[in-house]
């Protein structure tokens, strides 16, 4: 494995009952690279995400991540070895402040600098500090996902997993979380980004692979791949 | 025959008749736990609420108590419909609906209860069919009547049920609830509404369940406790949403506790047969009988 | 970093906080204050109330940290509560053993207990778990019921010790000041676990599990840590009640009044923080002492059934929330 490749996927597939959402997908990412996963609803995208994240077991195949295997190991340790990811719908906890969720990932994500100034240092860079002192509740949409991103970033992930960060934001808010998420990667961190905003996948992503029913049928230069005609296809006919 | 088998046949088939009686009392809470997500653990007092209610009227009128009981069904239909609308109001509508829906069912059944020992005393009521004391002999087996009558009363009140539900419109939109309240919305049936009908039928039951436990056996207060964890056990048992799992468990049920019973005494049957459903928890916890979803 | 950073004051000061060391001395005061004002008034009813109203301290705060701080009911509390009955029973009568070190062997198994119930319903979530609680009280319940060395259904007698032990003038004042003792430290034990690593953990798995694994919180240890440590606190809450009464049996030591309040003294008093069971428990307990003396026992449980659901719908977040709210 050469040293720059971050994350492997190596034949991962899973079923449901006898559904298959993913077979066989191969996937590499090279450390500090923006990846854009595309792909019709349904077509497995999500399933992946959960599969890396080790939200449940996938059936066949298997991830790499820094040169470990992933297989066995839960969630929680994922995110430790600094794999993070957010949740399509905002998932805050709802009985905590905004900044007592940042202290959740610093003091569990396992450094050592679960400090309180840590906690505001990430809500600033989310620029949710002025409302570190509310609920979730109180926040708006746009709020809440950067809420969420500054939770998987809090963890300093080396790779983070953002799954469909900006469905049903405004022109104006998916900027917001586009700025932000090239902050990040600026900063040194990998980002997968699932996203139906085209606008924002092909002004992100260096490199584009997409999904169509569980198999991956292209991956490649944004531009080539989305002038390819199966992803046309998939696109344009379902 | 050899004495053990005797009395393990016997046992198998008072526990199938016993099995009739968790049946009953089951199938309501299959339709507001297994269906519709409300965590009802008072459907056992409601299920005494209407066993008390029939023995009174049975002291009063002389009326068969299954059929007493059919005539309670529409008041506790509307009862259940009431308490859901409260239900709904301050826990499901909030998003609150584990902790506090959890606590508010169990306040409600020590309020029936207590209610109950307040207004009638705490003491022991029963109802007498005709037909109690009368018991069929199959070669060495008996089938009492006491039993085998609610039992079939219930049979039949869990198969008109399943009918409703698999057959008519009402009923397939309150199966709907449980699988796909996308689908109920683009017919614009509101949920609620059927949630509230659904949970009406769900205490119709119990009545029903009730009636069948008065003449199964004498009746306190208090006699809902150890129901509770058997009807959750049965319903879990049986995969939550489904009628026929639920029977199939509560006869299983029946029967392992009912031979626990002949052969190591009563005492230890509850043991054994909740030992079963933490291992069902354990182990399984979509159910033996249930699809899996 | 500096203040300067800072884009805009948050709109609400940060909660002042006091230190662990502190809040444990302070509850050591209380319960010296307690004990000494006890032994002021100096009547065996105002021991046997007091002893009465504390141990649903212990009960309550016990049952907070799992059932409030990490949001898993425990319909089971009175099978915790008489297992620790039931080994300072078993423990006295075995070794002849006094009241302390019986307390201590309850929590060792309430702790047993609580881990093994952690560990078979590790899956479960909301009513699942909560069932199988009701199903581990009633395993329990015939278990006892079925073993004759603890007097099995008819009940055992355990006499008190006829020394009491120094400065106290009797039995009932010296087991009042224990369980004084015991809610002090059992509502210490719960700020600080509230108010530790282990606390925000538990109130993230609480709020969403998943997303707490997301966020690096091992939610499976935390729950067994959770199960474990209130298990022990609750058997700890029952090991005194033999000798409150010289007399348990399974019905009563298993009743369903423990199970009950274990449940609505949080959700009264506020399920969120340490003060809640503790108010809820205070209040709810000494509402039942009055209503035994004036009114009969089963408008005790009348009070609590309805005091209950009054709160939990229009109460939610318990007395707490109610003063939360008018900030």
């Amino acid at each position: 494995m050469s040293p720059d490749i971050v994350l492997r996927a190596e034949g991962v597939g899973k079923r449901f009952g006898g559904f298959t959402a993913l077979s066989g997908v191969e996937l590499e990412v090279r450390a500090g690279e923006r990846l854009g996963l595309i792909g019709p609803n349904g077509s497995g995208k999500s399933t992946f995400t959960n599969c890396l994240a080790g939200a449940f077991p996938s059936h066949d195949g298997g991830f790499t991540f820094k040169g470990e295997k992933l297989a066995g190991l839960k969630s929680h340790e994922r995110a430790r070895r600094g794999l993070a990811r957010t949740f399509q719908l905002p998932r805050p906890f709802r009985g905590l402040t905004v900044l007592e969720n940042i202290r959740v990932p610093l003091a569990y994500g396992g450094r050592d600098d679960a400090t309180a100034e840590r906690a505001m240092e990430c809500l600033e860079s989310v620029e949710l500090a002025a409302k570190a002192h509310r609920m979730p509740k109180e926040l708006t949409q746009v709020e809440l996902r950067r809420l969420e991103l500054a939770r998987a970033t809090a963890l300093k992930p080396e790779l983070l997993i953002a799954d469909e960060a900006m469905a049903g934001l405004s022109h104006a808010e998916v900027d917001q979380i586009l700025a932000l998420l090239f902050r990040l990667n600026a900063g040194g961190t990998t980002i997968i980004m699932i996203e139906h905003v085209m606008r924002a996948v092909t002004e992100f992503s260096q490199r584009l692979a997409v999904l169509v029913a569980g198999r991956k049928v292209a991956d490649g230069d944004p531009r080539e791949v989305l002038s390819m005609p199966e992803v046309e296809e998939a696109y344009l006919g379902r | 025959m050899d004495p053990d088998l005797a009395l393990l046949l016997n046992g198998i088939v008072s526990g199938l008749l016993l099995g009739g009686l968790y049946a009953a009392a089951a199938a309501g809470l299959s339709i507001s736990f297994g269906m519709l997500d409300v965590v009802n653990i008072a459907h056992p007092a409601f299920m005494v609420l209407g066993a008390l209610l029939v023995a009174l009227l049975w002291g009063a009128t002389g009326i068969d108590p299954l059929i007493l009981s059919v005539l309670l069904t529409p008041a506790f239909w509307a009862l259940g419909a009431a308490i859901y609308v409260v239900y709904h109001h301050f826990f499901e509508r909030r998003g609150d609906e584990a902790i506090q829906g959890l606590a508010f069912f169990f306040g409600v059944m020590f309020i029936i209860e207590v209610g109950l020992v307040l207004a009638i005393g705490p003491e022991q009521h029963f109802a007498d069919a005709a037909y109690a004391g009368i018991t069929w002999r199959l070669g060495e087996i008996d089938l009492p009547l006491r039993m085998l009558v609610p039992a079939l009363v219930a049979f039949a009140a869990i198969g008109g049920l399943a009918l409703f539900l698999r057959r008519s419109f009402t009923g397939r939109a309150i199966a709907a609830v449980a699988q796909d309240r996308e689908a109920l919305r683009l017919l614009a049936i509101d949920p609620v509404r059927i949630k509230r009908l659904a949970f009406g039928i769900s205490i119709a039951m119990a009545a029903l369940a009730g009636g069948a436990l008065v003449v199964v056996q004498p009746v306190d207060a208090w006699s809902g406790h150890v129901f509770i964890g058997r009807v959750f056990a049965v319903v879990i048992m049986g995969g939550l949403s489904s009628l026929g799992g639920c029977v199939l468990a509560a006869l299983a049920f029946g029967v392992v506790e009912n031979v626990t019973a002949s052969f190591y005494g009563p005492s230890w049957s509850p043991a054994v047969a909740f030992g079963c459903l933490l291992l069902v928890l354990a182990i399984r916890p979509q159910g033996f009988f249930g699809r899996v979803a | 970093m500096s203040d300067t950073t800072i884009p805009a004051m948050p709109t609400l000061p940060a909660p002042r906080r006091t230190g662990h060391p502190a809040f444990w001395l302070a509850s050591a005061a209380v319960a010296l204050v307690s004990i000494l004002a006890l032994r002021g008034i100096g009547s065996e009813y105002a021991y046997f109330a007091a002893t009465f109203i504390l141990q649903y301290v212990v009960l309550a705060t016990a049952w907070n940290i799992l059932g409030g701080y990490a949001g898993y009911v425990n319909f089971g509390a009175a099978a915790f509560f008489a297992a620790g009955a039931y080994t300072t029973v078993a423990i006295g009568k075995a070794l002849g053993l006094s009241l302390l070190p019986c307390i201590g062997f309850a929590a060792l198994v309430g702790g047993v207990l609580g881990l093994g119930t952690g560990i078979l319903t590790l899956r479960l979530r909301g009513a699942y778990f909560a069932i199988a609680t009701l199903c581990l009280s009633v395993v329990l319940q015939t278990i006892v019921v079925n073993w004759d060395y603890v007097g099995g259904s008819r009940g055992a007698y355990v006499i008190r010790p006829r020394e009491v032990p120094w400065p106290f003038e009797s039995y009932s004042g010296y087991l009042c000041a224990v369980m004084v003792v015991l809610a002090a430290a059992a509502v210490a034990i719960a700020r600080s676990i509230e108010k530790s690593r282990l606390g925000l953990g538990l109130a993230a798995l609480r709020d969403d599990e998943a997303a707490a694994e997301a966020a690096g919180v091992p939610t499976l240890r935390l729950k067994l840590i959770a199960t474990t440590i209130s298990g022990a606190m609750m058997a700890v809450a029952g090991a005194p009640l033999p000798l409150l009464g010289s007399y348990v049996e399974p019905n009563s030591a298993f009743g369903l009044s423990y199970a009950v309040n274990a449940i609505a003294m949080p959700l009264i008093g506020g399920t969120g923080s340490w003060a809640g069971p503790l108010i809820g428990a205070v209040l709810l307990a000494s509402l039942q002492q009055a209503a035994t003396v004036t009114i009969s026992s089963a408008a005790n449980l009348m009070i609590v059934g309805v005091v209950l659901v009054v709160f939990v719908c229009a109460a939610p977040h318990g007395i707490i929330g109610l003063f939360r709210r008018q900030k």
